[in-house]
């Protein structure tokens, strides 16, 4: 899209972006008081028992006698609880709901797939299940009886599928050549039902050899899709590696076999688990994170033993102000690499723990290592550090700051971590954007920047507003006053 | 009870009171008293179609949550277990069955599925030796189940998933068969219209299943005039987008679970004078939303910025009705004073209720970030950078907000350009993999596999010339009193919605090049009826479109759908279903990979 810098502003101007107005808020706060006014006013009139005519409700909102209502309050009498006692108060007994009328309705659902619509004959559900003369209405009308004995043994393939559908069980052990399995098969894919085609493929699937299901499969794609379904649920891992090695679908392959980690607790075996996974057909991008994933968790175990080990024997100062919280174990990256700037940041290059190997190892680009660096350095209040980290020399020896995030950035982050004014000041100040430097001072209070700021834009107006929000009579207040009168500025307001 | 359900076009309490009775047959059916043992995720849906009372009614004394080793003591004849057809809870009813057959006396068990039996689940329970513990094993299919007046859905969360990741049908066919008892019910719907893949697969099998139980003729008069299948996949954008409506916005914060939510007490605590400060409420306080209640069926679909009018002057409005009682001067008066009180008051606690969550979302509303997600949000929606690494998101992961948050912000961003150049997606991807764990890996790639983030084929980006076409971008929007569908986005037109809008009029035949590339083929099917139940409309006379949603459907959509239900010359009603309400962090969740 190209925009010109016309359009940009009235892309910034126009409405759209405001569809979502706020500016009225005032306005609809007041809207919302002036209810909840209303409201608080009209309970002292009312007495304030519950409302009669309401449905009752127990204070977590559970309508009296609703199911999950009453789960606690029947299985409360084997155990009750506190819980249930207390709902056990106000509720309601049970004898007023005895009374309920009685439906008047005759319909019902199941009747309805046997072809019944004439109210007052119909059965439940157990017509489907029995073979009842409700059986007259279903399709096979017109067949022999004895095709409907479950004991029948020449069932066509579209007649078992039919009665699986059904929920009848029948045996499909009498399938025994292919061309037979593969019409059973094809019959129940016709059908839609994914019970009947998970029933076919378990049959199948014991019954055949790998080879051949596989080879059949990979022609129909529907029931193929089913199977690897249902080997994920049942968790037949090896299968299903089996299935796509024999598709060539590489990728899956790998990915389904990498899934495997996540169902392994120990540290220790879940990374050699991950090496397993190094040089499995991954994408060249998955490959390179997966190699880190492995590196990492090495990397964690190590660490981890170490610290452990230090932080017991009380020694460190680091690990004895601020004890760890948790394990480093199978932390995200960006996490470890906080850790090691918070517990291991001046160690050398060197160490697996140190955060200077940490980025080049994982190739963690400036941008993150500033941040990560700055507020862990920051949460220990370890100001030299932060100072340090946006210090650059140039080769004439003069210092100068920089920081790769934008300064607004910093000061947040160093707000956020309670900084004290001075830090922040300091900071504030290095925001290029004037605005933005103006707002970052006002909102952190920062009295300083903002009336040198608002004094460099020779703007009295501001100023002027600005000194009612500070104390009175205070260093800052006396600095304002002595700037609004000095004669050497040449106000633009 | 549900009365709320017969307010509509349709009358959904005939849907429930059919489950209801289909429930009572089967409890009848174990003679005898009585314990169901839940499927715990089972009980929020059931909530909506019965009571303990009902349970109660057919001897059921006890009721337990499933959980492992063996059950509590219950001095009944019949176990019974309602569970979803899911192999880790055939492991759990199996170790209650055999630790129970230990000791005393022998009782029956009986497994309830819901909705479907499954085979393999009793193969499973056969692997563990306690199949012929049961006696009746049998499946309630509850598939659609009412939530409100115009509103069904399924509630399988795993649908979308199972649709469009694992290539698995199952659920279409439940959604199949769902829309088969609703036909049932409520006439043979003559007009089937469709887009993509699934909706494809739906109708499919809807008109073999018409094939198969031609034992009958349907005799009901059609209540339906056209059914509308949707791939959630023809539109991946609008879940992604932050609901703006007040219902909408409850759910981004709260979520709300089969009509519940579960707000923060603290805003809720009752102000009595005198013991202020003490016992302040701990748990968490739960409220049903549905149209039962005057108020919120008023405020649910606005957009959140025309709320707080509307509660201002019900608020005036209900101040004045009890100053109505310095005016009754009379018995006569004051009697009919007295009889207004407890409507008043529940219009009280209602307002009051709504104000607090109305401040609650306020908070959310008005917070800096809040605003610049949602800057970004319509900047990519309306076609603005969205082919370059973006600052927020970049943002968002270096304070590592939460991963929800980022994947729904970079979905939204590769959605909005036909899939992001390969260097950006490779560099959000490191970031993200950096960031929160290598092991999102496999997280990427589901939504990669459901086109959700993508790297962009052949350089070309599709969406402005479907955001232009189907006008998704609004540019002069009314929050207040809304005049198009974009309002529920204040700005974005909810794609699907549009879709549906667009065929009542002026038919798809405008739009053949975008639906050409949207995903998945369009179609239209009849069902013939016979010329006695032929409609014939009375001028002036809103046709009524089933909207079905496979894949999920957001409580903004709904809004949207609701509006165009209510224009003056629509001309058109919608009821919607769908396989699960969604908003577009449960449904990232549920894409995303866990332990198994």
């Amino acid at each position: 899209m190209n925009r010109t810098k016309g359009d940009e502003e009235e892309y910034w101007n126009s409405s759209k972006f405001k569809a979502f107005t706020f500016d009225d808020e005032d306005d609809e706060l007041s809207q919302l008081k002036e209810s909840k006014r209303a409201v608080n006013s009209l309970r002292d009139f009312v007495d304030d028992d519950d409302d009669d005519d309401l449905e009752r409700v127990s204070w977590s909102g559970e309508p009296v006698g609703s199911i999950s209502w009453s789960i606690k309050e029947t299985a409360g009498n084997s155990g009750s609880t506190h819980e249930g006692r207390e709902q056990l108060k106000n509720r309601n007994s049970f004898s007023s709901y005895a009374q309920l009328p009685k439906p008047t309705s005759t319909y019902s659902l199941s009747s309805f797939f046997k072809g019944r619509t004439r109210p007052g004959s119909f059965q439940s559900l157990s017509d489907a299940l029995s073979d009842a003369p409700a059986k007259s209405y279903a399709p096979e009308l017109g067949r022999p009886k004895g095709e409907y004995r479950d004991y029948s043994n020449d069932w066509s393939p579209s007649d078992t599928v039919r009665r699986l559908r059904k929920g009848k069980v029948c045996s499909l052990e009498r399938f025994r050549s292919l061309q037979d399995k593969l019409q059973l098969l094809e019959e129940a894919v016709s059908m839609h039902d994914g019970n009947v085609i998970t029933a076919v493929l378990i049959f199948l699937k014991r019954t055949l050899s790998k080879e051949i299901l596989f080879r059949e499969l990979e022609v129909r794609q529907v029931a193929l899709r089913h199977l690897i379904h249902f080997l994920k649920e049942i968790g037949d891992q090896k299968l299903l590696l089996d299935l796509f090695r024999f598709l060539d679908r590489t990728e899956e392959l790998a990915l389904s076999h990498y899934r495997e980690h996540l169902n392994i607790q120990d540290p220790e075996t879940r990374k050699e688990f991950l090496k397993t996974c190094i040089g499995l057909p991954f994408s060249a991008e998955d490959s390179a994170h997966i190699q880190d994933h492995y590196t990492l968790l090495e990397r964690q175990i190590i660490i981890e033993a170490n610290d452990r080990h230090l932080e017991s024997a009380g020694q460190t100062e680091i690990f004895r102000k601020h004890p760890r919280k948790a394990s480093i174990l199978n932390m995200p990256l960006v996490t470890t690499l906080f850790y090691s700037c918070f517990y291991h940041y001046t160690e050398a290059e060197g160490t697996f723990s140190s955060p200077i190997n940490l980025k080049k190892t994982f190739k963690i680009p400036d941008k993150q290592y500033v941040l990560t660096a700055l507020a862990a350095r920051a949460k220990l209040r370890a100001w030299h550090d932060v100072d340090a980290l946006f210090t650059t020399k140039n080769w004439l020896g003069y210092t100068k700051k920089r920081a790769p995030i934008g300064f607004h950035r910093v000061v947040e982050i160093l707000h956020k971590n309670s900084a004290p004014v001075q830090i922040l000041q300091e900071y504030v100040n290095l925001v290029e954007d004037v605005d933005t430097k103006l707002n970052l001072a006002t909102k952190f209070k920062c009295h300083e920047v903002v009336i040198d700021t608002c004094r460099d834009l020779k703007d009295r107006q501001q100023l002027l507003a600005y000194r009612s929000k500070v104390e009175k009579g205070s260093a800052e207040e006396e600095k304002i006053d002595a700037i609004l009168c000095s004669s050497q500025i040449r106000w633009k307001n | 009870m549900a009365a709320h359900l017969s307010y509509g076009r349709v009358n959904l309490n005939v849907l429930r009171e059919a489950v209801r009775r289909e429930l009572r047959e089967f409890l009848d059916k174990c003679a005898g008293s009585k314990a169901i043992v839940w499927d715990e995720y089972l009980t929020g849906p059931f909530g909506l179609i019965a009571q303990y009372s009902l349970l109660k009614e057919h001897e059921v004394e006890k009721m337990f949550t499933l959980k492992g080793s063996r059950l509590p003591a219950a001095d009944v004849k019949n176990i019974i277990f309602f569970v979803r057809p899911r192999l880790e809870l055939m492991d759990i009813i199996a170790e209650n069955v055999l630790s129970e057959d230990r000791r005393g006396p022998a009782r029956d068990f009986h497994i309830l599925f819901v909705p479907r039996r499954s085979l393999l689940c009793e193969q499973r329970l056969k692997d563990l030796g306690v199949l012929g513990s049961f006696i009746h094993r049998e499946e309630y299919s509850l598939d659609l189940i009412p939530f409100d007046g115009d509103l069904l859905s399924m509630e399988s969360e795993g649908a979308f998933k199972e649709c469009y990741l694992e290539g698995d049908q199952t659920s279409l066919y439940h959604a199949a068969k769902g829309l088969m008892t609703l036909q049932a019910l409520y006439g043979t719907i003559p007009q089937i219209f469709g887009k993509g893949e699934c909706a494809r697969q739906v109708a499919n099998m809807m008109i073999r299943m018409k094939r198969e139980f031609t034992g009958s003729q349907n005799s009901i008069f059609p209540v339906f005039d056209n059914l509308l299948l949707l791939d959630r996949n023809v539109d991946l954008l609008t879940p992604l987008a932050t609901q703006l409506t007040y219902e909408g916005l409850i759910d981004e914060i709260y979520g709300i679970q089969n009509s519940y939510v579960k707000l923060p007490p603290e805003k809720f605590a009752p102000k009595k004078q005198g013991d202020s400060g003490k016992d302040l409420p701990t748990e968490a306080k739960k409220l049903q939303l549905n149209s039962a209640e005057e108020l919120y069926a008023e405020i649910r679909d606005k957009n959140f910025n025309a709320v707080g009018s509307v509660l201002s002057k019900k608020a005036k409005i209900i101040s004045a009705a009890f100053e109505e009682r310095h005016n009754a001067k009379t018995v006569g008066e004051i009697k009919q004073f007295v009889s207004q009180l407890p409507h008043m008051q529940a219009a009280r606690g209602s307002l009051a209720n709504h104000t607090s969550i109305a401040e609650l979302i306020k908070d959310i509303t008005t917070s800096e970030d809040f605003f610049d997600k949602l800057t970004v949000e319509q900047e990519f929606m309306s076609g603005i950078d969205t082919d370059k690494v973006n600052n927020y998101i970049e943002d968002c992961i270096a304070q590592k907000h939460p991963l929800i948050k980022v994947l729904r912000l970079v979905c939204l961003q590769s959605v909005c350009n036909s899939g992001l150049k390969q260097k950006v997606l490779d560099y959000y991807k490191r970031e993200i993999l950096q960031t929160y764990g290598y092991e999102h890996i496999l997280t990427l790639h589901n939504l990669e596999k459901a086109g959700l983030l993508k790297p962009q084929m052949g350089g070309r980006n599709n969406y402005p010339t479907i955001r232009k076409t189907l006008r998704l971008w609004m540019d002069d929007v009314n929050e207040q009193n809304p005049t198009d569908i974009s309002y529920v986005y204040s700005g974005y037109a909810p794609l699907s919605v549009r879709l549906a809008q667009l065929l009542s009029r002026p038919g798809w035949r405008s739009i053949e090049e975008v639906l050409r590339i949207l995903p998945g083929p369009h179609f239209e099917e009849r069902q013939p009826l016979p010329t006695g139940l032929q409609k014939k409309r009375q001028p002036g006379e809103n046709r009524v479109t089933l909207i079905f949603f496979l894949g999920g459907v957001t409580f903004a959509e709904i809004a949207a759908l609701r509006f165009l239900s209510q224009l003056e010359d629509g001309g058109t009603e919608y009821v919607i279903a769908t396989t699960k309400l969604i908003n577009g962090a449960s449904w990232i969740e549920a894409l995303m990979e866990k332990p198994f």
